[in-house]
């Protein structure tokens, strides 16, 4: 019984792994849902039965097998998942500036070179702002640091067609705290890539 | 407006003087107000602020909701009246010693006279046909037993305050020679209704544009789009709201609220975008700002699109732009010599002057006449404060000290009172209103997080 119970869990697994592989091959954006509330098992004694056995029901995502890591190049992710953990870095500014530092150039040397190297992808650059000064404000400050990387893009040769931006202002910070280092994380230049 | 009033009758041996008195614009000096003899009209104490009682309107219609109405009315008119601080209103749990009245005109004055009161609402709610009610209200004045003022309304039952906001206008433009703002509607955005975005980044929540009666009852929700949506503006004829939508580049739309009507008039694309809308008070135009000459700066277009100029030239940003009240002349912030500051320009790109020198100064917004001032947000410590810049004079009052963060001050239409929101309090940001003269203070959101009001007409 305890046996049989493990072994459904382990299919249910499988097929969900299977699941997201087709997905994540078919390139759907359609975000993975991983803590979706799994079904009871089909025996109606399990419901019955205190199974310690049974692995509880997961309620973060169960780290994925090894075999998935393996398969996560760059080129099979979907878009969701190459977003929530791009290659693209972020560039950071300093305060209620839009000037490139010199590490934010490097940064953005080698986004150009992945974007030469998957030529097809078209991104969006996303301009952010930490807490202080107005949410009006703060939408042409991230305007302009978006700008700013877009034309430092452009510069070294990245076709401005694959290119826009928007500013988010102050809307979305990385990180909500009122400290110098969360403000200093939310001062960004983001990229999102939007097309393959 | 649903509403049909008149007035029924003006007993009152001052109804000429009250009718002059309408006739001039709101003198905001105490000292004229006491030589025009508006004071005279209800109140017998020169330079007193006339005591005025509102209790429960007569329920003439055996309906609970006639009766409900006829306490909501008395309420919501004691607040209306007591918000514009024109009376010293009467508190209306001291009214249980007055028997009720008999009739709308057989109210017991004397007992009224003895509670202190220089002039009492009385009013009456009946129901008609179908969902229809009549309200009748009049003011007496307690000294001279006359009844002073007088309206009748009927109509559909469904937003009792309506009702009473008309009335309270009503009495503040024949007694004080005000323009009350009690039929005025501020509209924001919130994050009330918030979905998560899934799509490309995780944790984005919406905002949507709401607007609600001045003094936050009866809210409705103008946008749908489960998206960002910023920086309301009301159109000076108050039937169309301008805003910044993420599409998901940043455009202009204009909601025409009472027809379903969405508009892009400046048709954005991903390329050229445009935020932060503000209507020229005659409404014939907008000025926003555009990134479409490769960084913010500010435009003008007519409203339906055309005729688009460039308003500011320089490399620095410049944005949040608005009007002054005859539109020759717009107020905006631009950080050209370093942190944002709130500068002057002609509608013509020709004049420019730096208004505010202090460390940090954004999203000014410029009063209604007879006011000539710009109130602000300053930053004063780790959040910012609503400061007021008197334009002839020059001289810079503060509103509010250092609680929370208080941002984006819209003005309400008579320019007695200003919008904004702060974290004040339990930290999430809602909508507060203040007095121009720091006094008054009160919030009218409470749901999720609410920001960026925008005052209507």
């Amino acid at each position: 019984m305890g046996r049989s119970e493990v072994n459904h869990w382990i299919r249910i697994e499988v097929i969900l792994i299977a699941s997201m592989l087709v997905m994540a091959c078919a390139g759907n954006p359609a975000p993975v849902e991983p803590d979706l509330p799994q079904p009871p098992p089909e025996e109606s004694q399990a419901s019955i039965t205190p199974a310690p056995s049974a692995p509880p029901r997961p309620s973060t995502p169960p780290p994925l097998p090894p075999i998935i890591e393996e398969e996560s190049e760059i080129a099979t992710r979907s878009l969701e998942e190459l977003n929530r953990e791009s290659p693209l870095q972020p560039v950071f500014f300093d305060y209620d500036s839009s000037e490139l530092t010199p590490r934010g150039q490097t940064i953005l040397q080698a986004n150009a070179e992945l974007l030469s190297e998957y030529s097809t992808w078209a991104i969006t650059i996303e301009g952010h702002c930490d807490q202080r000064g107005s949410p009006e404000y703060n939408l042409g400050l991230g305007e302009r640091r978006a700008l700013v990387a877009e034309e430092y893009l452009i510069a070294l040769g990245i076709d401005s067609a694959r290119v826009n931006t928007v500013s988010y202002g102050k809307e979305f910070p990385f990180d909500p705290d009122d400290t110098d280092e969360a403000h200093a994380r939310n001062r960004r230049a983001h990229f999102v890539i939007t097309g393959r | 407006m649903m509403l049909r009033f008149r007035i029924l009758l003006s007993l009152s041996v001052f109804t000429s003087a009250v009718f002059l008195a309408a006739q001039q614009p709101t003198t905001p000096s105490n000292l004229e107000r006491q030589q025009s003899g508006v004071d005279l009209i209800i109140g017998d104490r020169i330079g007193a602020q006339p005591r005025i009682a509102v209790p429960d309107c007569l329920a003439l219609s055996p309906e609970t909701a006639v009766a409900s109405a006829a306490s909501t009315i008395a309420e919501v008119l004691w607040d209306d009246l007591n918000f514009e601080r024109e009376f010293r209103m009467v508190a209306r749990d001291t009214y249980d010693s007055i028997p009720p009245a008999r009739s709308l005109i057989d109210l017991p004055l004397d007992d009224w006279r003895e509670l202190g009161a220089d002039g009492v609402v009385s009013c009456s709610v009946e129901s008609l046909s179908g969902d229809r009610i009549r309200v009748t209200a009049r003011l007496f004045n307690v000294q001279s037993l006359a009844s002073s003022f007088g309206v009748e309304y009927s109509g559909v039952a469904s937003n009792i305050r309506t009702y009473a906001h008309q009335l309270s206008d009503e009495i503040h433009r024949h007694q004080r020679g005000l323009r009350g703002v009690a039929r005025s509607k501020i509209a924001y955005i919130s994050d009330r209704d918030s979905e998560s975005v899934l799509g490309l980044v995780e944790d984005r929540s919406t905002k949507e544009v709401y607007f609600a009666d001045y003094d936050g009852a009866n809210v409705r929700r103008v946008t749908i789009s489960r998206t960002l949506n910023n920086n309301p503006a009301w159109s000076p004829d108050g039937r169309s709201i301008a805003y910044t939508a993420w599409r998901p580049f940043m455009d202009i739309l204009v909601s025409h609220i009472y027809q379903g009507r969405l508009e892009s008039p400046v048709e954005g694309n991903a390329d050229t975008q445009n935020w932060l809308p503000a209507w020229a008070p005659d409404g014939s135009q907008l000025a926003f700002t555009s990134n479409r000459d490769g960084q913010p700066e500010l435009y003008i277009a007519n409203a339906d699109g055309s005729g688009l100029r460039r308003l500011t030239n320089h490399p620095g940003i410049d944005t949040s732009p608005t009007w002054s009240p005859q539109g020759h002349l717009l107020a905006f912030v631009s950080d050209r010599t370093g942190a944002p500051q709130v500068y002057v320009i002609g509608s013509d790109g020709t004049g420019l002057r730096r208004i505010t020198f202090e460390s940090h100064c954004d999203r000014p917004t410029w009063s209604p006449a007879p006011y000539n001032e710009i109130a602000y947000s300053s930053q004063t410590g780790a959040g910012h404060d609503i400061k007021v810049v008197d334009l002839a004079t020059n001289e810079v009052r503060q509103l509010t000290y250092g609680l929370g963060t208080n941002e984006s001050p819209s003005y309400s239409p008579n320019g007695r009172h200003i919008a904004f929101s702060s974290t004040r309090g339990v930290g999430n940001k809602q909508i507060w209103v203040i007095g121009r003269d720091g006094r008054g203070l009160r919030r009218i959101t409470g749901v999720g997080n609410n920001e960026m009001p925008s005052w209507s007409p």
